[in-house]
């Protein structure tokens, strides 16, 4: 194993590679959610071809609600563990990726991403009726990115303090952005009604 | 001038609004005796810095909200300034409590997106490393919990084998909490003449320990009172909130990365995956206790499986030159000072690498753009679904079990705040 392999290459063993093993399987899948949502699915990345690991499946975001449910759902997916949300800033025209990791815990146990882009400004639907553990996720989104959720119960800054200004994940926010605050986050009675 | 109570008041921003307090309704005998206390982020019984605020009504848990943040050191920005082979020593800091299992998940992350296979010594000891973590972890889990609950001695137990196990990381490492050991394509040193078998040695007296501890709490009439149907969180909430690791397991779902998803060697070892079904604070302990006995089984068929042989791998991209040749040669020395200052190129691509930690599913999203540096470094921790779990979870529940309750599922304020 000497030379430039990289992620094209399969290493299935140590690193819990499932290229072989899933691959019918993604194609299936693949196949099944262009044929059902055909125009919504803008692009598929697919690994052994692209630079994934799993297939990347990318989404309008007006329907990635819809998406997910069904691959929650939906017999032949049943993708039932949020694995992870969260987003990326890549800098170029729709400057934000927000993504999805999927897993089948029950069934297959192969693991999938849904990303959706975003511009800067604009708002996804948020997950929390699929996944009511999406809340924290995407609060943390909302605070490391500057991206709103559309219908979120409870849209406040998480890591940071509720009087920090900026995003911090966002390249164009400085290493040391530090902001000092003399008091601690005030206790706020209007959650707890 | 203003007293201080009053201050106080103002600063938690209860000033003006004491509407939480009375709800005008006639058949409401708590009317105007609801109290809101916060707990944290200094208590003695939260786990680390973090904070809850809860309505009580007498004893019981109306409403409740947690806030955490008060470490965050941002790493995910710092994942993303610093160089691949810099950033080992921020994944030792996330979960601190078992320190070896960041890194060995980490250094499998990078190593995957570049395409490289470590030696077989190596991966049989970093299987050993994780469940030595594990272990570690779930000792200061069950001995926490229990010493919230009254029970010091039961804490004792394990913490003597921790410091032992401890004393063997230190032989690996040269630190005991923060480890640091593994780096990309590679280990920092291998292990010293003799480990495995100290280690076995370790293996064997631990058992005795952990049956011990076993009898000592699981039929305790006490322990049993105060944990069984506490807390209680069951499969379907923990697929809404996303549990994995022992948390989820307590609640009947038959799952573990080790198992449904092997990486590393753990296809060639046998260990059971222990299942509860009730998913109450007794039962976390219980499969705890049970993973602990598992973890030991697969250390000692990790260390008869293990051969000497090289630990680094081949490949020049990653690998740390040699001193003798740094000190003595102009090209490895030119070679050393391009690889501390600059980093390795990580070609482009992006990937997402989990691995079965002590609490759940640890894993590092990172994204490449073919530089030294990650375009995106997520790091997902279980502890922050985990405590996103706790609020629901001790809703009705008495105030004081909510300390069970928090203790059970292990948090761990350095994985939650990142």
């Amino acid at each position: 194993m000497i030379g430039n392999e990289d992620i094209r290459t399969p290493v299935p063993t140590i690193y819990g590679g499932m290229r072989e093993q899933f691959a019918d399987l993604w194609k299936k899948q693949v196949a099944e959610l262009k044929a059902k949502f055909g125009g919504t699915i803008e692009a598929v990345k697919m690994p052994g071809v692209d630079l994934v690991e799993v297939p990347v499946i990318y989404v309008k975001k007006d329907q990635v609600i819809e998406v997910l449910k069904f691959m929650k759902d939906q017999e032949g997916f049943r993708y039932e563990f949020l694995a992870d949300l969260t987003a990326v800033d890549e800098e170029s025209d729709p400057r934000f990726e927000v993504v999805y990791n999927l897993y089948a815990v029950f069934t297959s146990h192969s693991r999938i991403r849904v990303k959706c882009k975003v511009r800067e400004g604009e708002e996804v639907p948020t997950l929390v009726n699929v996944w009511p553990g999406a809340n924290w996720a995407e609060r943390e989104v909302w605070d490391m990115f500057g991206i709103r959720f559309t219908g979120h119960p409870d849209l406040r800054r998480i890591l940071m303090d509720e009087r920090w200004v900026g995003h911090p994940l966002r390249k164009d926010y400085p290493l040391r952005g530090y902001q000092l605050f003399p008091t601690p986050e005030p206790i706020d009675p209007k959650l707890l009604d | 001038m203003e007293t201080r109570a009053e201050k106080i008041t103002e600063s938690l921003g209860l000033g003006n609004s004491q509407h939480y307090n009375i709800t005008h309704d006639p058949d409401d005998i708590w009317d105007d005796s609801r109290v809101i206390i916060n707990i944290g982020p200094t208590h003695p019984a939260m786990h680390g810095a973090l904070r809850m605020v809860a309505k009580l009504n007498g004893e019981t848990i109306e409403k409740s909200y947690c806030m955490f943040g008060y470490t965050h050191r941002a790493k995910e920005k710092l994942g993303e300034n610093r160089t691949y082979h810099q950033f080992v020593v921020y994944t030792d800091r996330l979960n601190y409590c078992s320190a070896l299992n960041n890194n060995v998940t980490y250094a499998m992350a990078v190593e995957r997106l570049m395409g490289i296979q470590v030696p077989d010594r190596t991966v049989w000891l970093r299987m050993i490393c994780c469940e030595l973590a594990r272990v570690i972890d779930h000792f200061i889990c069950l001995g926490i919990n229990a010493v919230d609950l009254g029970a010091f001695s039961f804490f004792l137990y394990g913490f003597h084998q921790r410091e032992e196990a401890y004393t063997l990381i230190e032989k690996l490492c040269g630190a005991r909490l923060t480890t640091s050991y593994t780096r990309i394509g590679g280990m920092m040193h291998d292990a010293p003449e003799g480990w495995e078998k100290e280690v076995k040695a370790w293996v064997a007296r631990t058992r005795k320990v952990i049956q011990e501890m076993d009898e000592l709490l699981t039929t305790n009439k006490i322990w049993r009172q105060r944990t069984v149907g506490v807390a209680v969180f069951d499969k379907e909430d923990c697929m809404k909130y996303s549990f994995s690791g022992p948390n989820a397991r307590a609640a009947g779902i038959d799952h573990d990365l080790r198992r449904d998803q092997p990486n590393m060697f753990y296809k060639d070892v046998e260990f059971d995956v222990p299942i509860a079904k009730n998913g109450d604070v007794f039962d976390r302990y219980l499969v705890r206790i049970e993973e602990v006995k598992q973890s030991l089984n697969i250390i000692a068929q990790c260390c008869d499986k293990m051969k000497k042989g090289p630990i680094w791998t081949e490949d020049k991209r990653v690998r740390i030159p040699d001193k003798d040749v740094v000190h003595n040669t102009m090209e490895g020395l030119i070679h050393h000072f391009k690889f501390f200052m600059t980093g390795f190129d990580v070609p482009e691509g992006e990937a997402y690498t989990v691995n079965e930690g002590a609490n759940g599913e640890v894993g590092f999203y990172i994204v490449s753009k073919g530089a030294p540096r990650a375009h995106r470094m997520r790091i997902r921790g279980p502890s922050v679904w985990h405590f996103q779990g706790l609020t629901p979870m001790v809703e009705g529940e008495k105030i004081g079990d909510m300390v069970a309750a928090l203790g059970s599922i292990n948090i761990i304020a350095g994985e939650l705040d990142r």
